[in-house]
């Protein structure tokens, strides 16, 4: 911070504006509630986008995992996702749904589906069938099989998609919102860049990062450890 | 499931069981092997590591039905199985370990007595992971008996315990018989364990395996101390020299 202010305060130019300028802005922007309402809708698209891909592609990982036959089938679109530019997805997804909330979250959700269905299909695999044995012997039904058998073994595999995910959709939904949206942070970083407005630049980048921080230490950080917490302890 | 006399619990008949290598081979597992276990009796396998004891172990549970011959269960008989490895769920409790087997089977009961009755009541709430072998044995067994079985299916559940554990496994095994509401089939290469604990003892031997000597003990269980098992065990070998250890 201090470095930043002396740098900004000795080049004086407004390409790099010093923390003053910039606090003062987000404390503008918030009471004038622009913030806060450009920062909900980029995270409601990011939850929406999430919700769907995960959910999609946790079932879709997990029939991978299971049958080589639907894993044959599956594959070659899995690659092709998983390497498509999010450029590709996010234009495509545009031009034929529409310039509308449903594209944008179809875009983003697209993008993060491949990741998650990777992940889960290779702790589909890993699934013991020891515990399956075991399950199959005492006839657990199959609620009880995915809370007690199933979803404990993803766990990690689950938390490791979780992770990457949510990095891989806090960039792309930023271009989403850029190229096709009326608000969320990526457009008010479009039009300030236009403008050269490095003063709100800044200030908007600083509150996402400040978002994302706070995500992922109350968010992930919590889900993962009370998913291990049947593990030892490393001494 | 109540115990008149010759019902059948337990009809099986492997004509013969292959698995194919890593090689691609096929191997032999099991031939002509069959068997029946009546309500509340208590047949013991005996034979070497690696004869197929506990593929019969898994075929009579149902969990490999890749086999030519034919497997009978009364549909009602609930099935327990006493694994050689505990396969315990290492991310629940000792107590969740046991109920959760328990709701599947929709049996209701209380936990703490069998908790009590393995000498686990100190361990109750801890994570399956943190157990030790011995415990996670017990684990184990308590489970399998938690659900009331008709039918016990144990594979080696005493090996590599110390003996005090063993015994007092081996003494709960021997009420559970006595009390005659369920079948049990045990795998073992323990020829005295066999011989202390069961009604019927079939002796498996050869490549692929079957049947090369049964054996009924007609003395009853709470009659047979240490002496009477000891002369039973000499008996079987000199009439099977390669039979167990």
């Amino acid at each position: 911070m201090v470095l930043w202010g002396v740098v900004a305060a000795a080049v004086h130019s407004p390409l790099l504006p010093g923390p003053a300028a910039v606090a003062e802005a987000l404390v503008r922007d918030t009471r004038s509630l622009a913030l806060p309402y450009h920062l909900a809708c980029t995270l409601l698209r990011v939850v929406a986008a999430f919700a769907i891909a995960f959910s999609l592609g946790m079932v879709a990982g997990f029939a991978m995992g299971k049958s080589s036959l639907v894993d044959r089938v599956g594959d070659p679109w899995l690659i092709i996702l998983l390497n498509l530019p999010a450029l590709v997805t996010i234009i495509l997804a545009y031009i034929w749904v529409g310039l509308n909330e449903a594209a944008a979250i179809a875009a983003v959700a697209l993008n993060k589906f491949p990741n998650v269905v990777v992940l889960t299909r290779e702790g589909t695999r890993a699934l013991s069938p020891e515990l399956e044995d075991v399950a199959d012997v005492f006839r657990l039904s199959w609620p009880a099989r995915i809370h007690h058998i199933v979803l404990p073994q993803l766990a990690p595999y689950l938390a490791a998609a979780f992770r990457s995910g949510i990095s891989i959709i806090w960039k792309i939904v930023l271009v989403v919102e850029l190229i096709g949206r009326p608000n969320g942070v990526g457009f008010v970083l479009g039009s300030a860049f236009s403008l050269f407005d490095m003063v709100t630049i800044f200030a908007y980048s600083f509150a996402f990062i400040a978002i994302m921080l706070a995500v992922e230490s109350l968010l992930v950080q919590p889900l993962e450890r009370n998913a291990n917490r049947w593990r030892r302890k490393a001494a | 499931m109540q115990t008149a006399g010759a019902e059948k619990l337990l009809e099986l008949r492997v004509d013969s069981k292959t698995y194919v290598s890593a090689a691609k081979r096929p191997v032999g597992v099991l031939r002509d092997f069959s068997f029946e276990l009546a309500a509340g009796s208590f047949a013991t396998l005996v034979g070497p590591s690696g004869c197929g004891k506990t593929t019969i172990l898994r075929i009579a549970a149902g969990l490999d039905r890749d086999f030519r011959g034919e497997r009978r269960v009364s549909p009602s008989a609930r099935i327990a199985m006493v694994f050689q490895e505990p396969r315990l769920l290492p991310w629940r409790s000792v107590e969740d370990n046991i109920r959760i087997a328990m709701h599947a089977a929709s049996v209701t009961g209380d936990i703490g007595e069998w908790l009590e009755r393995f000498d686990l009541a100190d361990q109750r709430h801890q994570y399956a992971g943190e157990l030790s072998l011995g415990q996670a044995r017990r684990v184990s067994m308590a489970r399998a008996m938690s659900v009331h079985p008709d039918l016990l299916l144990l594979d080696e559940p005493l090996v590599s315990l110390d003996e005090a554990v063993a015994a007092r496994l081996r003494g709960e095994l021997r009420d559970i018989a006595d009390s005659r509401k369920v079948s049990i089939l045990l795998a073992t290469h323990d020829l005295e364990e066999a011989a202390e604990l069961s009604d019927r003892l079939l002796f498996l031997a050869g490549k692929p395996a079957r049947i090369v000597l049964e054996k009924e003990l007609s003395i009853p269980r709470r009659q047979r101390d240490r002496k009477t098992v000891t002369a039973l065990v000499d008996e079987i070998r000199t009439q099977a020299p390669d039979a167990g250890n």
